[in-house]
């Protein structure tokens, strides 16, 4: 990885057919971020599922290293016009982490270590679209790039694949996150280039 | 209904164009966190992409957001209790009577 990336204002196209509108290639793994990246011992991490009554859902390190492992290998977009084709992850469906999960709220709130948090609807977390992923390109998730762990929603744009993720909130109604508050799409599909409000 | 106001934001198009034209660098934010007082030049920020992100050196907590798409700027002050600008002495304004 070079250590001055390309990521950003970059003006290059590409060809390739598998790129959204308005997104250029790389094969770089350019890092953002808003704020310092937390350190978290494995020892203490945790994740939780807190549904609309505020039933709490948790696994510790162990317990979701025990669950049902996938690999999968998707694309992503990111917000500020990089595409990254092929990338290769290792880490559990929300599949399985909903299974035991009982919820009628159609919407949720992704939170992370260091307070980031996204809003993401419910079914596009589910049947194969979303993971809590560990491992990248074969590698512990190092953690500029969210590790312990981050959220993959491959989907959509990848300001919603919190890094440092902790948690997801159930909510009966839809509401921004930390970009989306700031002016950033509440959705955010790269395919109909919905980066900002009212896109 | 709401009732008891007299006047709307055009009112306040006079101060907002005074305040809004200075180098608001200097100015003072309060962080809504821990109340730590810090000019906007010492903000720690993260950035620029997706967006400007101040935070509190004392705290850490987000006490600006900035974040620019074409034709378009969303200034996200939340984080801050208040922004104290300095102005010129001769543009002091009648307080509260």
């Amino acid at each position: 990885m070079s250590i001055i990336s390309p990521g950003f204002g970059g003006r290059r196209r590409s060809s390739a057919p598998d790129l959204p509108p308005g997104q250029y290639l790389t094969h770089d793994f350019p890092v953002l971020s808003a704020g310092p990246t937390p350190r978290i011992p494995l020892e203490r991490w945790s994740f939780t599922i807190t549904d609309e009554t505020g039933a709490r859902t948790s696994w510790s390190w162990d317990e979701l290293n025990a669950l049902p492992q996938e690999d999968f290998t998707v694309d992503i977009h990111c917000v500020t016009k990089w595409s990254k084709l092929g990338t290769t992850w290792r880490g559990v469906s929300l599949d399985t982490l909903f299974e035991n999960v009982e919820s009628t709220a159609d919407f949720t709130m992704v939170h992370s270590y260091g307070g980031y948090t996204t809003n993401v609807p419910l079914e596009d977390l589910l049947d194969g679209k979303a993971w809590i992923a560990h491992t990248f390109d074969g590698e512990p998730l190092h953690p500029e790039h969210g590790g312990p762990a981050r959220l993959v929603v491959p989907a959509l744009y990848f300001w919603k694949s919190a890094k440092w993720v902790n948690g997801i909130e159930m909510l009966q109604q839809d509401e921004p996150g930390f970009w989306e508050e700031a002016g950033y799409h509440m959705y955010g599909d790269p395919w109909r280039e919905q980066r900002y409000q009212g896109d | 209904m709401t009732t008891g106001f007299e006047l709307d934001g055009n009112a306040m198009a006079g101060d907002l164009r005074e305040i809004f034209a200075v180098d608001l660098t200097e100015a003072v934010a309060t962080c809504a966190g821990c109340g730590r007082p810090s000019a906007v030049a010492a903000l720690l920020v993260w950035g620029p992409a997706p967006g400007l992100v101040a935070r509190c050196p004392g705290c850490e907590d987000v006490v600006l957001r900035l974040v620019r798409a074409p034709g378009r700027a969303w200034l996200d002050v939340r984080g801050a209790v208040s922004l104290r600008i300095a102005l010129p002495e001769e543009s002091v304004a009648e307080g509260p009577a």
